[in-house]
C-alpha cells in the first residue's frame, strides 16, 4: 500500500508543492489539503509546509492556528500520528501548542536564503529515526523569523528528553542553543527551520534531505 | 487597547538596531529601546470589568504569544 501524505495548505503557504514533488519522488502519494478541511483520516503522514500562511500577520503561524485544519492536525498528532512542520510549519506548530518554545526575528535582522549544515543530534523522531546522529546534512534555510527561543527550563527539558534532533554547525539566526529543529515527547510531532524538500534532488545541489523525508515515510506505515 | 511587549530577557534586535541608530541622527542620552505593538478595538459589554476580562482573554488567546510577549490590556470608556 502507498503511503498517503497530507500536505497542508493555508492561505499564503508557498511551499506545498515541493513537498508534493519530494513525497511523490520518494514514492509516496501526496496530497494536497486546504485548510478548511476538519479530518486527516486516512492520511498516514501530515506536513505543514513553508511560506506566509495568512501573511505572517501578527506574528508567523499565529492565525493558522485557529484555522479548522489545525484541529485536526492536533488530532492526528495525539493519535500518534507523524507530524513534520517545516519552516512556517514548525512556526504553526509552536503558536498551536503542540511543541514548545517560538520562532523569533533572526539575530542579524536580515532574512536568510542559503545553504547550512544541520548536524544531526537525535535519531529518536519520526524524521531523523533513518539519519545517524553526528552526521552533517547540507540544507537549504530561508526565513526570517528562524531564531528559536525558549524557557531555560523548556530548554532543559529538550535537552534531558533527547528531543533535539537538529543543529546547526554554525548558527545563522541565532537561535538558543544552535537549535535547528525539535520534537514532541513521543517523537512523532516535528518542527525544523530548513527545509529537507530543497534537497532531494541533485539539480537543487544536495540531496541529504532525503534521509530525513525517507524516515518520515518509513514511520508512517506503523499507524495502520 | 492591548499592548504587546517582549518580555524582559527575549532579545529585541528591532529596538537595539533603533536605538544603535539614534546618535547618528542626533539623538543622544536615549536608551532600553524596545519594540512592542498596540491593538485596538471595540468590545461590547456590559461593564468595564466584563469589556476588560474578554480583552485580557483575547491578548492572551492570539493578540500575544505568552512564550515570548507580555499583554497590557486598557479599557477606555467611550464617553
Amino acid at each position: 500500500m502507498t503511503t498517503r501524505v497530507g500536505v497542508v495548505v493555508y492561505p499564503g503557504s508557498n511551499c506545498e508543492h515541493d513537498a508534493v514533488e519530494a513525497i511523490s519522488n520518494l514514492g509516496a502519494a501526496a496530497e494536497l489539503v486546504w485548510h478548511t478541511k476538519t479530518s486527516l483520516a486516512g492520511f498516514d503522514a501530515v506536513i505543514i509546509p513553508g511560506g506566509f500562511a495568512h501573511g505572517d500577520y501578527l506574528r508567523p503561524g499565529a492565525i493558522a492556528r485557529f484555522s479548522p485544519v489545525t484541529g485536526a492536525i492536533e488530532s492526528f498528532a495525539r493519535s500518534g500520528g507523524p507530524v513534520v512542520g517545516i519552516c512556517n510549519g514548525f512556526q504553526v506548530l509552536t503558536e498551536a501548542g503542540l511543541l514548545p518554545g517560538a520562532l523569533q526575528k533572526n539575530r542579524g535582522l536580515t532574512f536568510l536564503c542559503t545553504t547550512v549544515g544541520l548536524r544531526v543530534e537525535s535519531d529518536g523522531s519520526v524524521l531523523t529515526r533513518g539519519a545517524v546522529p553526528g552526521r552533517v546534512l547540507r540544507i537549504p534555510i530561508n526565513h526570517f523569523e528562524g531564531n528559536y527561543t525558549c524557557s531555560r527550563a523548556t530548554l532543559d527539558e529538550l535537552r534531558g528528553g533527547d528531543r533535539v534532533i537538529l543543529r546547526y554547525e554554525d548558527n545563522p539566526n541565532g537561535s538558543v542553543d544552535d537549535i535547528a529543529g525539535i520534537c514532541n515527547e513521543t517523537g512523532n510531532v516535528v518542527g525544523l527551520m530548513p527545509h529537507p524538500e530543497r534537497a532531494c534532488d541533485p539539480l537543487l545541489g544536495s540531496t541529504d534531505g532525503r534521509v530525513l523525508l525517507v524516515g518520515l515515510l518509513a514511520a508512517a506505515p506503523v499507524r495502520r | 487597547m492591548v499592548e504587546v511587549r517582549l518580555r524582559p530577557g527575549i532579545a529585541d534586535p528591532q529596538g537595539a538596531t533603533i536605538e544603535r541608530a539614534l546618535p547618528a541622527l542626533g539623538f543622544t542620552g536615549i536608551a532600553a529601546v524596545s519594540v512592542g505593538k498596540a491593538f485596538r478595538f471595540t468590545v461590547e459589554a456590559h461593564s468595564e470589568d466584563e469589556a476588560g476580562e474578554r480583552a485580557e482573554e483575547l491578548a492572551h488567546r492570539l493578540l500575544g504569544n505568552p512564550v515570548i510577549e507580555d499583554s497590557f490590556v486598557t479599557v477606555e470608556v467611550p464617553v
